[in-house]
């Protein structure tokens, strides 16, 4: 079964159309690489899926049911309350800044959810926290605050904490965008590294070696449409017009 | 009357004086709470009303608002209220004056919040009650403890409004018996009094702040 459907997503800020029809899908464990010129509508698209933005039509399916489809006057609908709720917990979402929750020591930060909106067993949780911390090699930082962190610590918090929840797929807005080049690449070794939890991620990205190293498929976007998606070799050398003149700007990094 | 008579009764002011500005706290702050939510509502009558409140409050003397308090049952509805009600409309003019003024520091609080906080928060799966009390509204507490301070302080003079309604706290009784015995004293000691009560308000704040101090 998919993962996730997004079929004929439209929506448009006032004037402004931002995604003009979008259908994608993500099958378990897949890597997909979201890349394209700024303002194409990429961070739209994954607030739509992720159900932070409201679209205007089309319809958002995660594991076959229906988070929002198109109702008969044209304009999406959403499910109700109960079933956003059980849906929204089969993803995750690291932001582009992070959005660390700051008066929350790092352990909580990862361990609050879990314990208060899943409710599991709180010794669970904190031994899988821990074995998150480790992976993130952040083993000691447990007890630091997000402002004692470097940028390229808290987005590896960050992404403890969308794990902790178990998600089936995660979802990452330019994880490293707001990091220097150095922390850049710690962030992504730590994402390179999911890649065997079998957790489909899907990443919106300016980092065109990550991508094409990393990714099951890359999906190029320009203007609100999707102009080309495919394996990562077939994409890279592909001899669209725009494609082309898109990745001829990242060419010496190829 | 001896100087020890005066401070008897000095003292029983005092502890009226304190009891309007704690039971003020304890009711304005969290009914500012709830008044920032009406002023923030997406119910626009319910907004608009709540802003016409606001600034109502804000844009008379509490002097004449306590005098409205107090004498509204009566030429309003024609209730007469015992004497006991002096006290009673003095907790209440003050509580509702406050609570507009603690309304519009906890709303500008609230929006200077990034939103980037609820976000996280909805993704992660919080409830609209868990997000606003487990991860707004501390760090709002944080940011609008400064001006909450300076209302507090304000409030610790503004007690004194009371003696409009013949309520016999610190600053009518120090009046009165200056009057009486034509003698300084009571006023001095009146004034040190609200001095030394601000004192110990900063400082109690200062170490509710070093408290809060754990993150940035
Ligand atoms: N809330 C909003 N209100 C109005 N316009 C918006 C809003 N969010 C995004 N837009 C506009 O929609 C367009 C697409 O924005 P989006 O953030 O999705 O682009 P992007 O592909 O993520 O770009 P970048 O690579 O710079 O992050 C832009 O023109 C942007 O200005
Ligand atoms: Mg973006």
């Amino acid at each position: 079964m998919k993962l996730l459907e997004l079929n004929h997503v439209v929506k448009s800020f006032g004037e402004l159309s931002v995604l003009k029809d979008i259908s994608l899908s993500v099958e378990e464990g897949e890597i997909v690489s979201i890349i394209g010129p700024s303002g194409s509508g990429k961070s739209t698209l994954l607030r739509c899926a992720t159900m932070l933005e409201t679209m205007d039509r089309g319809e958002v399916i995660y594991l076959g049911r229906k988070a929002a489809w198109t109702g008969e006057n044209g304009r999406a609908v959403y499910a109700g309350k109960k079933e956003l709720k059980e849906i929204r917990s089969q993803y995750g979402l690291v932001f582009q800044n992070f959005n660390l929750f700051p008066h929350y020591s790092v352990m909580k930060n990862i361990t609050d959810a879990p314990l208060h909106v899943q409710k599991r067993d709180r010794e669970t949780v904190f031994r899988e926290a821990r074995e998150l911390l480790k992976k993130m090699g952040l083993e000691d930082k447990e007890d630091a605050y997000p402002y004692q962190l470097s940028g390229g610590q808290c987005q590896r918090v960050a992404i403890a904490r969308a794990l902790a929840l178990n998600p089936k797929i995660l979802f990452f807005d330019e994880p490293t965008s707001a990091l220097d080049p150095e922390l850049t690449g710690e962030v992504l070794k730590v994402i390179r590294s999911l890649a065997d939890l079998h957790i489909a991620m899907v990443i919106v990205t300016h980092e065109m070696a990550f991508a094409k190293d990393i990714s099951h498929r890359v999906i190029f976007m320009a203007d609100g449409v999707i102009v080309e998606e495919g394996a990562p070799e077939r994409v890279f050398s592909s001899d669209n017009e725009r494609t082309q003149s898109f990745l001829g700007r990242y060419g010496t990094i190829l | 009357m001896t100087i020890q008579q005066m401070l008897v009764q000095l003292a029983e002011g005092m502890v009226i004086t304190t009891q309007i500005f704690a039971v003020t706290l304890l009711v304005s702050l969290p009914l500012g709470l709830l008044v920032a939510f009406g002023r923030m509502s997406k119910n626009p009558v319910l907004r608009t009303v709540v802003k016409f409140y606001i600034s109502i409050m804000r844009g008379t003397p509490l002097m004449l608002q306590l005098m409205v308090v107090y004498f509204g049952p009566y030429y309003l509805f024609g209730l007469r209220m015992g004497s006991g009600y002096r006290l009673w409309a003095t907790f209440i003019g003050f509580s509702i004056n406050y609570a507009a003024y603690f309304a519009e520091i906890y709303r500008s609080g609230i929006q200077s919040m990034p939103v980037g906080q609820y976000e996280a928060a909805q993704i992660l799966g919080y409830g609209k009650g868990q997000t606003f009390f487990k991860i707004i509204l501390p760090q709002v507490i944080k940011r609008i403890l400064p001006s909450v301070t300076n209302e507090v302080i304000t409030l610790v003079k503004d007690t004194s409004l009371a003696f409009t309604l013949s309520v016999a706290e610190m600053f009518s009784t120090a009046k009165a018996l200056a009057a009486a015995q034509t003698n300084m004293i009571p006023l001095v000691a009146a004034g040190i009094f609200y001095y030394v009560f601000n004192l110990l308000v900063a400082f109690i704040m200062e170490r509710v702040e070093k408290g809060l101090d754990y993150y940035r």
